[in-house]
């Protein structure tokens, strides 16, 4: 059994556990052992900036990725079986188009002349077209729609799970239907949104291709960080140093996160 | 429908504008790719396919095309043996290791993508492999083996196991039984798998970012590229061919899948 495993687990190995394993090495090994890279990422106000502003955004667009999937996710788990395999195909739909073509979108969509900003003049809302895009908000808007049916597969999940009976017994006991929703629906559905959070926060957290052409330059997230750092600067120790710390950050996320549900529920949803 | 409570009609307003903003980008691209403007305008002032003819007269487009089918084929050929072999193994053996290498094998997915390709970058520049074909095969075939085996192992989960066990009793051997019982009975979530692993291959952009080059580019290397330059309609007539390619793979999936195994 074990021979049949080994040769999925050699690629594993050669191309995952072994290149981060080098980063890690390349963190703090250069001529001898450094803690230089570190005191860098630890101290410098650019990766500082860099740290804060992507746990901003990540946290921004797994806020506005709940508000927007709860309701959807809600909608699909209380109508008949046909109506929520529409909406769920509706939501999956993205998900099956690169995130390339998808940033090409949203570009044609938000840019200066782009379909948004020419519709809101022809309805004569704005003289001088909007700045959506090459900023923060346009890569907010492009990372949520990417996110969002990280979002709101694990919440349909948990709310079909939620027996309907209790939303009867409430009504039963005179609670109007928002008070069981208050008190019954929605904190049986908490382990959904811990999931479908702690998904979109950690997936958010490594983004690139979406920062790097709707962000227009200002909005250097940290994988934009590491990016640079080999590609522009050669600075091989300081990239892989960032990395190091992305990727505890995220394993931290994943740990802390594992002792209130469990993992196979995050990751499980592909 | 039932009688709609406020509540409710606020839900559905809620749910459907958010469902036009999943929808929309993917659908705007289409109509772009078959405007004669050579700016961006919408709606597109008269239909024309010269996009479509500027991508396939492109030889450095067509390059990229190549380079990427055969990546993306290569990729299915390698990761699906070797994630259907892991995923048999992983749900037959009762080792308690399994459980650890099945983790490992999603790994992949778990791992933010950028930290990957960079890691990849740094071993390829040592062993030589930076801006070759087998470099970029073997990163997508890492890349795609979490999709081969999550759908074959779930496939596995209905499959009862005496099944073999019985072939084996009448003098079959381990792997004779596995091809002339159990595949044949999970062929819809191996073949979903491997057409998985095709489209992540298709769509993989930020690994390539790093490792590819020359001659070796993929499509999204140079659509990438030509994103951050300017914006040149072309690309949409690329965009919208690959939509559809992908579209129609899941389909195909979604209707093996459907079938059983």
């Amino acid at each position: 059994m074990l021979a049949l495993v080994s040769p999925a687990l050699l690629v594993i190995f050669a191309l995952i556990v072994l290149p981060v394993g080098w980063l890690a090495w390349q963190s703090i090994y250069h001529d001898g052992f450094t803690l230089e890279n570190y005191r860098r990422v630890f101290t410098e106000d650019v990766y500082w900036r860099s740290f804060a502003l992507t746990f901003e955004i990540s946290l921004a667009v797994t806020g506005i990725a709940l508000l927007l999937g709860y309701p959807v996710a809600y909608l699909a788990n209380s109508v008949p079986k046909g109506w929520s395999i529409l909406i769920l195909s509706l939501v999956v739909l993205p998900f099956w188009t690169s995130v390339l073509v998808r940033a090409y979108a949203w570009l044609a969509l938000l840019q200066r002349t782009g379909v948004i900003n020419q519709f809101l003049r022809y309805l004569d809302v704005i003289s001088e077209p909007l700045a959506l895009v090459h900023n923060t908000f346009g890569t907010v808007v492009a990372t949520v729609h990417i996110l969002l049916p990280f979002m709101v597969l694990p919440l349909y999940a948990t709310m079909q799970k939620i027996p309907n009976d209790l939303m009867q017994a409430g009504a039963s006991l005179g609670a109007s239907p928002s008070l069981t929703f208050m008190r019954v629906f929605l904190p049986l559905s908490l382990p959904g949104v811990l999931a479908g959070c702690t998904m979109v926060f950690v997936l958010c957290l490594g983004f690139y291709i979406t920062p790097e052409l709707l962000g227009g330059g200002r909005t250097v997230m940290v994988s934009m960080l590491v990016s640079r750092n080999v590609e522009l600067y050669n600075q091989f120790g300081a990239a892989s140093a960032v990395a190091v710390v992305l990727l505890l950050s995220v394993l931290a996320i994943f740990f802390v996160v594992s002792r209130f549900i469990s993992l196979d529920r995050v990751l499980g949803q592909k | 429908m039932m009688r709609a409570s406020p509540a409710r009609m606020v839900l559905y307003v809620i749910s459907a504008l958010v469902l036009v903003y999943l929808i929309l980008p993917v659908l705007i691209i289409a109509p772009i790719s078959f405007s004669s403007a050579r700016f961006l305008t919408f709606p597109p002032p008269s239909f024309s396919l010269r996009w479509y003819q500027q991508y396939f007269s492109n030889p450095a487009w067509m390059q990229a095309t190549r380079v990427t089918l055969t990546v993306a084929l290569l990729t299915v050929v390698i990761a699906t043996p070797f994630g259907v072999a892991a995923a048999y193994a992983i749900s037959q053996s009762k080792l308690r290791i399994m459980r650890l290498i099945h983790m490992a094998l999603l790994l992949p997915l778990v791992v933010p993508i950028i930290i990957t390709a960079v890691g990849i970058f740094f071993v390829y520049a040592k062993v030589g492999l930076v801006a070759t074909m087998p470099g970029l095969v073997l990163a997508n075939v890492m890349l795609g083996l979490p999709y081969v085996v999550i759908s074959v192992l779930a496939g596995l989960q209905s499959f009862d196991p005496a099944q073999e066990m019985v072939a084996r009793s009448l003098g079959m051997n381990r792997l004779r039984s596995f091809f002339a019982v159990t595949l044949p009975q999970i062929k819809s979530s191996v073949v979903a798998g491997g057409i998985f692993a095709f489209i992540s291959a298709m769509d993989e952009t930020i690994v390539a970012l790093f490792i590819s080059g020359g001659q070796y580019q993929p499509l999204t290397k140079r659509m990438f590229t030509a994103l951050r330059d300017e914006i040149d309609p072309t690309i949409a007539a690329i965009s919208t061919l690959m939509t559809a390619a992908s579209f129609m793979l899941v389909l195909l999936a979604s209707t093996r899948q459907k079938r059983g195994g």
